[in-house]
């Protein structure tokens, strides 16, 4: 095995800085405290939009509602989390619960999670319009607080990333819990044979996931004072790719929580990077594309390289 | 003596101050403008960003601002149109005007802007952000003047059908509750039906033939844009006599009410909003970077099309588009009087 294939991480994080170069050199006035948190303080709840899938996918399974979700949970903290905390916290535990639940059925009755979070989609999407049919709502104060915070030296946004990232690591990676969720993914009989519980695990990997989603809509909430129905809705693709561009695969427990966050990094700054190009918008989807090939060709000729040999 | 001069000298600078400020001559040659769009798929939005193109192209080129750049986002999202909004800042643009894709969900990144210094116009598509200010289309006067208008030409009233637009849409709600407010004050018209027609003739057309044959004579159609033509096909096939249908400013709506015109003297009128508000919004801009007063909150004057415009109107619309204006120095200045004068 060569260098990058031992360190998936290393191609990631060579990605984001040769981006944030490059934005840096045709945007200077970018290269600020106040740059860096523009630029990166809507990637914040995409990390955790990416970790939730990132835990998802590590089971072998993979989230389909993450948008319609976090819209939810977007429309729950700008209604009843702000008008009456105690039952709008209740509610999104609720929601969390839900998730463990759904977790346990899918695993339970064999059911594809393709199919049955496709379909919880129209479920939290339909919720979300019920609870906010036109945009509205507001901030609590102390997650707008939380938000737009200015922490000396180093810009809000940074310092979250950096947390999500060492939070999550410590959980997936250096915990035993953690290494049991990811045996589900990379061999589940073997798991079950050794006395764990498959269905209770999944349970607790989708938990995780429901959480990390409403943290994600609350974030956004923080950031966009308000909420509507269909706010997060790009979330799901997002983060699907940002676990992919992280590092992550598709099975066998193999995924990268650090590689997830900084994964979410590059999607948002290679957004903003295009538009500082002043490509026109037909192409952005296209060369936001094309970024993402880049990349996952550049892993794939590393990795095979090494090979099996 | 030396003292008194130099208190002179300060006092002068003061006056030329003071007469500066009022005469809003502060330059914008160096002040750079942004348009963030969230939508180019449709007609209006094409329209839209042609009539920036068109009336910011020669402004730049004759020095009144240095850039006027549109950027639309590839997806019509409000997070995209956010992080747009932060890219804008960072790109040292003066001033942002925005049509945006959620009235709330821009409100963070807006703040951010105002908070950078920057002055942000939103129009059509507006954010409630107190720091920016907003040019707004006057829906529910719309909805009302085409009953004044119906008034004007059936004194004795009679029974209307309304054809609304999209449900649980905030503009058919509001030239809906327009209609209605114009029912209250000319009481001789009863609304005897009504029915969505999502603002495309196609809907309107199976939606009005659908409910026709329950209708009493009818005498007029109150309309929202987008579904006059459908309607006219609608009666027409049922075997009705014409009723006076209010038309919204579409090119076929307009060659139909040409054709029957010169059949028979049809007469009508047509009233929507202009694309080109959007050139409003970039001279209002122009205006505020300048230093002019203007209050947060502007009405834009929807276009109305008559018997005597008609001809013209539609041999400068595009087939397939719709009427158009697009505003100059003058009528921004026009505009933001009018609202100063209301403060």
């Amino acid at each position: 095995m060569n260098f990058l294939a031992r360190h998936r991480i290393v191609l990631p994080i060579v990605s984001l800085a040769v981006l944030l170069a490059a934005t840096f050199w045709m945007q200077p006035r970018a290269m600020s405290y106040f740059g860096v948190n523009l630029l990166f303080n809507l990637a914040v709840p995409i990390a955790l939009a990416t970790i939730a899938q990132m835990l998802i996918i590590m089971v072998n399974d993979i989230d389909l509602s993450t948008g319609a979700f976090v819209s939810l949970a977007a429309c729950v903290t700008a209604t009843l989390l702000n008008d009456a905390p105690l039952f709008g916290a209740l509610v999104l535990a609720g929601l969390v619960l839900a998730y463990a639940v759904l977790g346990a059925v899918i695993h339970a009755l064999a059911l594809p999670a393709i199919v049955v979070t496709l379909g919880m989609s129209f479920v939290w999407g339909g919720l979300a319009l019920v609870l906010l049919p036109s945009p509205g709502g507001a901030s609590p104060g102390w997650i707008r607080t939380l938000m737009t915070v200015k922490p000396p030296l180093v810009p809000m946004a940074v310092v979250a990333a950096i947390l999500i990232a060492a939070v999550t690591h410590l959980l997936v990676i250096r915990s035993g819990i953690g290494t049991m969720l990811r045996g589900v993914g990379g061999n589940a009989r073997a798991v079950a044979r050794s006395g764990g519980s498959v269905m209770r695990l999944k349970a607790l990997a989708y938990g995780l996931a429901g959480l990390f989603n409403v943290l994600a809509g609350m974030a956004l909430v923080g950031l966009t004072t308000s909420a509507d129905a269909n706010i997060a809705l790009r979330y799901t693709l997002l983060s699907i790719a940002g676990v992919i561009l992280g590092g992550g695969e598709f099975t066998g427990g193999k995924v990268s929580p650090t590689g997830a966050v900084i994964g979410a990094l590059t999607l948002t700054l290679a957004a903003s990077f295009l538009s500082f190009l002043r490509l026109s918008p037909d192409w952005q989807i296209g060369a936001q594309g094309a970024i993402l090939i880049l990349v996952l060709t550049a892993r794939l000729l590393f990795t095979r390289r090494s090979g099996p040999a | 003596m030396r003292i008194s001069t130099w208190l002179g000298g300060a006092a002068l600078c003061a006056v030329a101050g003071s007469a500066l400020a009022e005469a809003h001559m502060t330059d914008t040659s160096d002040a750079r403008i942004a348009l963030s769009n969230n939508y180019a798929g449709n007609s209006w939005r094409q329209a839209m960003l042609q009539s920036w193109e068109d009336v910011t192209g020669p402004a730049v080129e004759e020095g009144i601002v240095a850039a006027a750049d549109a950027y639309t986002t590839s997806e019509n999202q409000a997070t995209e149109q956010a992080a747009q909004i932060q890219n804008m800042i960072l790109q040292g643009y003066d001033a942002i005007v925005v049509n945006a894709a959620s009235p709330t969900a821009l409100n963070g990144a807006v703040k951010e802007a105002c908070d950078a210094g920057i002055v942000v116009v939103s129009f059509d598509g507006i954010v409630t952000e107190p720091c920016a200010w907003r040019i707004a289309v006057d829906f529910h006067e719309m909805g009302r003047q085409e009953v004044e208008y119906l008034a004007s030409r059936l004194p004795e009233g009679g029974n209307l059908l309304e054809i609304r637009g999209l449900a649980g849409v905030f503009v058919d709600d509001e030239i809906s509750a327009g209609i209605h407010a114009g029912i209250e004050e000319f009481p001789q018209f009863e609304i005897a039906g009504s029915v969505h027609g999502d603002w495309a003739q196609d809907v309107a057309q199976k939606a009005v033939a659908g409910i026709l044959p329950s209708l009493p004579e009818i005498v007029g159609v109150v309309t929202q844009g987008g579904d006059g033509y459908g309607a006219a096909e609608a009666i027409r096939a049922a075997g009705r006599d014409m009723p006076i249908i209010v038309l919204g400013n579409r090119q076929d709506e307009m060659l139909w009410w040409q054709q029957q015109r010169d059949e028979s003297g049809y007469e009508t009128i047509s009233l929507s909003i202009a694309p080109g508000v959007s050139t409003l919004a970039f001279w209002v801009a122009q205006q505020i970077l300048a230093g002019e007063e203007v209050p947060k909150d502007l009405t834009v004057p929807f276009l109305t099309v008559t018997q005597d415009t008609l001809d013209e109107t539609l041999a400068n619309t595009p087939e397939g588009s719709v009427a158009n204006v697009e505003y100059s120095l003058e009528d921004a200045q026009a505009v933001i009087a009018e609202a100063q004068g209301e403060m």
